[in-house]
């Protein structure tokens, strides 16, 4: 078991970062380190998904000089859907981070439990 | 006819665009293109719809003339014409349902803004529906999210703002789970379009290979959606982000956000994993046992709340719950159910919604129970509306939510699980008895006798009351008729599979 984990340290890590990142969004009280934790997270999914495009030995198949047998080439699409999900978590990023801003010049603080006593307190 | 192949994917693109050019259109005019691409995508649904069921199979749209283990697909059978059509419909009527209450509620400055939230989640809702690929399905499940996020925001009250940060990390959560197994799912087949998935997982099943990646990929899958349509334990964003957004939002986002979701997870059993190997996984009886204790804490929680919205917003608890109990049956018929359920649901909750900013305009804006005493007789129609969707919501013979019942009890008995079939009848008698308390104490508050005739010289609404009736006859005829459209949703799950 530990020698496989060993053996695939790329998904091992991968999984781990996943996991610390959900933590940290989930359960973190501080909104920023919320974000980076969301980040994290999807770092760890990216993280996994190159390892898995990547097959030592071969190339990106970038056809120069004639193409070469198919086993000299990577599979793209991993690469693309990284790219992709790049571009997803930036604007969820972008999101979160101007409602964070928000909150903070509403409430003062970053501490989300804070916010939400304080928006209880104000209502009653 | 056969131009009408390209009209989800016209549908989709119209949408997407038009919200883009609203961006910089004042509020006005975002508000007329907004409602004829919404008008204009619920006249091509109901083309497609009319199209698959006159020729009777599913067609495949491959976009760009790629062929398929290369391409992006457009797939569209009776269900999803059905469900495009249905949430087209819903949508319309939520928007133009809500429009005075928006107007009161956001800026004209800045009420452009909410129209493109609108467009883009209705893309969003419509892409789901359509797709035939895993990643686009994501990424869509994602632009959702913002657009949600921008529905509940856009109000600028302080609370909206906290709810919506709250709707947002649960949403994440959910996301970040629902694209690990995505990779997951990828890294195990290497195809990203639908049936190419469900023939590589079929020869995985049959050479028992891989099983424990499979099974967690569908748990995950299984709970990343769950989060994000708020089943039970999750639900704790879905109160405060109903209770505090505009009314048209806490309709789109109850009646079309939510089912969207739901939509895309029954799809994924169907046309991804293969109906047959996810009636053997176990994460079914785990959405079943969620879904069961969502259905009696929905309720009880309901019971406790002094606020009108927030009654109605833990109900949605409770019926999400009633669409989980059918998915995790694990039969076909209880996939019927839920699926009926769905339909059934988002008529009378978004028809709610709007009634209950009715009943609250009336009331000097607030959604108390102290303060809408008698609200019903200040403006009559809306407390009808109300009094429907509660007959719906409980279980009254005529209305849709009998017929959901009935076949959801239809499910229990023939299920092959005792101890599901006793649960399931158990728990759908003391749900029906907890929605029946809390929504006659609403009823009774709103109906009360007042003596004091005042704020009754409102400005009429005359939208809001076409609206109003168009939600009253359609849930009605959701009842009467449903026959016809269970047996249409019948024939589009056999296609979907």
């Amino acid at each position: 078991m530990a020698a496989h984990l060993l053996q695939n340290y790329y998904e091992t890590v991968a999984v781990i970062l996943f996991s610390i990142g959900f933590t940290t969004l989930l359960l973190h009280r501080n909104m920023i380190k919320k974000i980076i934790g969301l980040n994290i997270m999807d770092t760890a999914v990216y993280l996994f998904l190159a390892s898995k495009g990547y097959i030592e030995g071969r190339m990106a198949p970038i056809v120069t000089g004639g193409i070469q047998d198919m086993e000299a080439y990577i599979n793209p699409i991993p690469a693309g859907l990284v790219l992709t999900g790049i571009v997803v978590s930036v604007s969820v990023t972008a999101v979160m981070l101007a409602l964070t801003i928000r909150l903070y010049r509403r409430y003062g603080s970053l501490d989300i439990d804070e916010i939400t006593m304080k928006a209880r307190k104000e209502e009653n | 006819m056969d131009v009408i192949r390209n009209f989800p994917f016209i549908g989709i693109f119209f949408c997407m665009s038009s919200g883009v050019v609203n961006s910089v259109l004042p509020g006005k005019w975002a508000k007329k293109v907004s409602i004829t691409a919404v008008t204009l995508n619920l006249v091509l649904s109901a083309a497609v719809l009319y199209y698959v069921i006159v020729t009777d199979q599913s067609y495949v749209y491959v976009m760009g003339h790629h062929p398929a283990p290369w391409g992006n697909e457009i797939r569209f059978g009776i269900l999803e014409g059905i469900f495009a059509t249905f949430f087209c419909m819903i949508m319309l009527l939520s928007v133009l349902g809500g429009i005075r209450r928006l107007e009161e509620d956001i800026s004209e400055k800045r009420s452009n803004l909410f129209y493109v939230m609108v467009n883009l989640v209705m893309a969003a809702i419509l892409a789901l529906v359509y797709t035939n690929d895993l990643f686009t399905g994501y990424v869509f499940v994602e632009i959702m999210t913002i657009g949600a996020c921008g529905l509940i925001v856009v109000r600028g009250e302080s609370r909206s703002l906290v709810a919506s940060v709250k709707y947002m990390i649960m949403s994440l959560i959910g996301s970040g789970l629902i694209l690990i197994s995505l990779s997951l799912i990828y890294d195990l087949t290497g195809h990203l379009l639908m049936s190419n998935i469900q023939e590589a997982i079929a020869q995985l099943v049959e050479s028992g290979s891989y099983m424990e990646p499979l099974a967690t990929a569908i748990a995950l899958l299984s709970v990343g959606i769950a989060i994000k349509s708020a089943l039970f334990p999750f639900h704790s964003w879905l109160p405060d982000t109903y209770t505090y957004a505009t009314s048209t939002s806490s309709a789109i986002l109850s009646s079309l956000i939510s089912k969207a979701y739901i939509f895309l997870l029954i799809k994924v059993y169907y046309r991804v994993i293969g109906i047959q190997v996810i009636f053997q996984n176990k994460i079914l009886h785990l959405l079943f046992a969620f879904g069961i204790a969502g259905m009696i804490m929905g309720s009880i929680s309901a019971i406790r709340q002094n606020d009108l919205k927030r009654m109605i917003a833990y109900s949605s608890v409770a019926q999400i719950g009633y669409i989980y109990m059918g998915i995790g049956m694990g039969t076909t018929i209880g996939m019927l159910a839920a699926v009926f359920h769905m339909m059934s649901h988002s008529a009378s909750k978004s028809m709610m919604f709007i009634s209950a900013s009715g009943l609250s305009s009336v009331s000097g804006r607030s959604c108390r129970f102290t303060r809408l005493r008698g609200a019903a007789h200040r403006n009559k129609l809306a407390g009808f509306a109300f009094l429907i969707g509660s007959f719906a919501m409980i279980g009254i013979p005529t209305t849709a939510g009998f017929i959901s019942k009935v076949y959801f009890a239809q499910a229990a008995v023939q299920s092959p699980s005792n101890v599901k079939m006793i649960i399931t009848i158990i728990a759908l008698g003391i749900s029906t008895i907890l929605n029946a308390v809390y929504f006659m104490r609403a009823i009774i508050v709103i109906y009360s006798p007042v003596q004091e005739q005042g704020n009754h010289a409102k400005r009429k609404d005359t939208l809001m009351t076409a609206v109003l009736i168009c939600f009253i006859v359609f849930n009605f005829a959701l009842g009467l008729y449903s026959d016809i459209v269970v047996d249409y949703m019948r024939a589009g799950l056999a296609m979907f599979s």
